[in-house]
């Protein structure tokens, strides 16, 4: 019983040994075998590292040369911008200054206009100059013609031989202009002065003239017995018919400009003649009882207008137009026969 | 007139003749008369009667419907409703110079009156036989036909048009080189009634080549020739800058300057106004205006003339000339034109319409006035409205410039510059600010500058 005991305890130690190995011997394999998960949890966690590193270099190296690409392209841009500016400024600058504001030719066109100015100006000047001329010479004919018209009719004071004229005094050297005037003169005659124009009244007022007269020259005038003139002239006749040639106008000439319009005018007026009614204009009403004329009747009209028999009377006093009632004053002595007119006794008057 | 009348329907052509003289007189001294002869219906009798007779009668005829119808348009309405124009139209084929005369004269002063008569005339066919008239070689007949195609033609662009159409043009051009003086007068004036209405027909009449013979209309010893020369240029010129360009190529401008150099009074009026529309085009012919030395005859009228409308016409051309560019406005400065204008709108006695012309010009220069001498006068005695631009400018050109800001000093003008009033946060006080804020504070004080004034010449360092 005693070794059953024992053995039972030493059993039981050796159990209890057991167990603690065996314990033992789990701690061990676990820890064990924990080292070996761990192990191979860190290796692949390292691969793992290893392609997702790799995979973010490869993603990040694509969009890296993307950027790099795109800023490439931002400033090759932004260069061209630069340059395409400066073409451009230059390009802007010269067009503007050659073909917009161009001060060069602005500057010789207004040297032009001045110059143009003084030419206008000085021709303009030129043409005034001229106009007083001509001014003061047809002033000076004027006075001329006036002083010569006064000499022809003061001819009678030029100094004869013997008797002195009052513009040849014997005191003077040489005789006055006015004098040289009257000498150079014709007498005037005393004929009467001409009508201004002959032709205005007298022809136009005969009833069968209706047309002024004209002086045509289709027949040239017969050459005078002259000197033929010097020279290498051509032939009188010869330039007489070609100076007096007779116009031939083409028929475009001819015809008048509207000729067609005009005949289709004129075929409506008389179209429209023919088929109005009668000829009275057609008047509006405000001015319809102007036209009236007055008819007269025909007992009454005789072959120098209205007869007055039985209307008119000779002796026929109208007492509603009597300016006042009562007789006029009377300024001069009656006569007596008068006096009895309107005032007699008897009915027959009936003035009374 | 109740005597007169029967007397128009003797047997004796003589007294019927006389009679129509007698009532055409008796028209033409009143219009009372005239309604008189109007009214006494003596109109029509002399209207029916007319066809077979002689030219006489026709003419004392159409003396009197003239005489009647140049009172009022109510009396030539009168006249147009009793079927006068076809008689006057027939009067104008007449072959006489004299009733031709008469008629168009009656015509005329019928058509003056407002459109609806002119239009009346135009229908009843006058127009081609006037242009007949022109043609005609009597010198009395061309000029009445001239002034009444005028007269037709200045109501509206339509009746201009039917003118145009009939040929005018080319006869009254034509006839622009004929010496006589009145006559010049007339296709003048009508062919400036023609242009003024439209760019076509100031195109038409330009193409008749009227340039440059028109110049030396300006030239003429007659002062309404010049005149209304001058108003053709003007019309022509005022409707686009190609036709003023082309006046301005043809010498055009020299002319009418020198013309209005020439001229005194209402007659250098449309001169004036032909270089303000010229210049009012644009830069390039506003310095050929100045180029051909137009400022200073155009600153004599400004000083010379007594009437208003002219002063403001010529205030008005001066500010087109000058509002372009800085250049321009220096070319007016120079001219000492500014004080003038500044006098003018100052002055109690001007009108409101030359106050108004005037102080638009002096705005329009001075807005590009950088001419500071000329400026400076006017610091002294502007009102304050005018005072604002001219700040504006000195406020604008300061601080650029140093030595104008030293004599600026010198010259009083910052002193007069602290002396405005202006209401703080207005326009004028940030121009004052800006002004003093290009000088030093010491020199902005008041004292420092009295101080100036009296030392005169004191040397400053900036």
């Amino acid at each position: 019983m005693l070794t059953s005991i024992i053995t039972f305890y030493i059993f039981r130690a050796v159990d209890e040994d057991r167990k603690i190995e065996y314990k033992a011997a789990v701690k061990i394999q676990s820890w064990f075998r924990g080292c070996r998960v761990r192990a191979y949890l860190r290796y692949l966690n390292k691969m793992v590292i290893f392609i997702q590193k790799w995979w973010r270099g490869y993603r990040s190296r694509r969009y890296f040369s993307k950027l790099v690409e795109t800023a490439y392209f931002i400033m090759k841009m932004n260069f061209y911008n630069e340059m395409a500016v400066r073409i451009q400024k230059r390009w802007r600058g010269y067009y503007v200054r050659k073909y917009i504001h161009n001060y060069y030719a602005l500057k010789k066109y207004l040297e032009a206009i001045s110059v143009n100015n003084e030419i206008v100006r000085s021709e303009l000047q030129d043409y005034k100059e001229m106009k007083e001329n001509e001014e003061k010479i047809k002033d000076l004919e004027k006075k001329e013609k006036e002083e010569k018209y006064q000499a022809r009719k003061m001819h009678y004071l030029l100094s004869t031989e013997q008797i002195a004229g009052i513009y040849n005094s014997p005191f003077r050297k040489s005789p006055d202009p006015m004098e040289l005037l009257l000498r150079k003169s014709k007498p005037l005659s005393h004929r009467q002065q001409q009508t201004k124009s002959p032709f205005d009244y007298e022809l136009y007022d005969w009833p069968t003239c209706k047309r002024p007269p004209t002086f045509s020259t289709a027949q040239p005038l017969p050459p005078t017995g002259r000197q033929k003139p010097q020279g290498p002239f051509r032939d009188t006749t010869e330039v007489l018919r070609q100076r007096y040639k007779p116009l031939e106008p083409t028929l475009r000439v001819a015809a008048s400009i509207n000729s067609p319009l005009e005949k289709a005018r004129e075929e409506m007026k008389r179209e429209e003649w023919r088929n109005r009614i009668h000829d009275n204009e057609f008047l509006p009403f405000s001015s319809y009882h102007k036209n009236q004329k007055y008819d007269p009747s025909i007992h009454r009209s005789g072959k120098y207008g209205q007869e007055t028999y039985g209307i008119k009377h000779f002796r026929e006093v109208q007492p509603k137009k009597w300016v006042a009632d009562k007789d006029f004053q009377t300024v001069l002595p009656p006569i007596v026969l008068f006096e009895k007119f309107g005032k007699t006794y008897s009915r027959a008057g009936q003035i009374v | 007139m109740s005597l007169l009348r029967p007397l128009l329907l003797d047997v004796i052509p003589t007294i019927q003749q006389t009679a129509a003289l007698a009532l055409g007189r008796l028209a033409n001294y009143n219009g009372d008369l005239a309604e008189a002869v109007v009214k006494g219906d003596i109109l029509p009798q002399l209207v029916c009667s007319l066809s077979e007779q002689n030219r006489f009668y026709k003419k004392a005829a159409a003396f009197v419907l003239r005489a009647v119808g140049k009172h009022s348009p109510q009396l030539a309405q009168a006249i147009v409703q009793c079927g006068a124009l076809e008689m006057l139209v027939i009067c104008l084929e007449d072959f006489d110079p004299g009733v031709k005369e008469a008629a168009s004269w009656a015509v005329g002063y019928i058509a003056r009156h407002n459109s609806e008569l002119s239009q009346a005339v135009v229908d009843a066919g006058a127009v081609p036989l006037l242009v007949l008239c022109i043609q005609e070689p009597e010198i009395a007949l061309k000029r009445i036909a001239a002034s009444t195609l005028g007269d037709i033609s200045k109501h509206s662009p339509e009746l201009a048009q039917t003118v145009v159409d009939a040929g005018a043009i080319a006869h009254l051009a034509q006839m622009i080189l004929n010496p006589d003086a009145k006559l010049k007068r007339q296709v003048l004036s009508a062919l400036s009634q023609i242009a003024k209405h439209s760019v076509d027909l100031a195109e038409l009449v330009v193409e008749a080549e009227i340039f440059p013979v028109v110049l030396t209309c300006l030239k003429d010893s007659d002062e309404y020739v010049k005149k209304n020369g001058a108003t053709l240029i003007r019309e022509i010129a005022k409707h686009t800058p190609e036709l003023s360009q082309f006046i301005v190529n043809a010498g055009g401008v020299a002319a009418v300057i020198d013309c209005i150099g020439s001229c005194r009074g209402t007659v250098r009026l449309p001169g004036i106004m032909m270089l303000g529309y010229v210049a009012a085009h644009s830069e390039n012919l506003s310095m050929a205006v100045i180029v051909s030395k137009g400022i200073p005859p155009l600153c004599a009228c400004l000083i010379e003339e007594h009437e208003d409308h002219i002063k403001a016409a010529a205030a008005w051309a001066l500010g087109q000339v000058g509002r372009h560019t800085p250049a321009h406005a220096r070319a007016v400065a120079v001219a000492n034109v500014l004080p003038t204008l500044l006098a003018i709108y100052t002055d109690t006695h001007s009108s409101e319409d030359l106050q108004m012309k005037t102080k638009k010009a002096l705005k329009n220069i001075l807005q590009k006035c950088t001419y500071l001498p000329a400026l400076e006068p006017l610091l002294h005695d502007a009102p304050p409205n005018i005072m604002k631009h001219i700040v504006g400018q000195f406020s604008k050109m300061l601080p650029h410039d140093s030595k104008a800001r030293r004599l600026f000093v010198t010259t009083g003008g910052l002193k007069k510059v602290q002396e405005i009033k202006a209401e703080p946060g207005s326009l004028l006080q940030e121009y004052i600010n800006t002004i003093n804020n290009c000088y030093p504070e010491e020199v902005v004080s008041t004292t420092a500058l009295i101080l100036m004034n009296v030392c005169g010449k004191f040397r400053l360092s900036w």
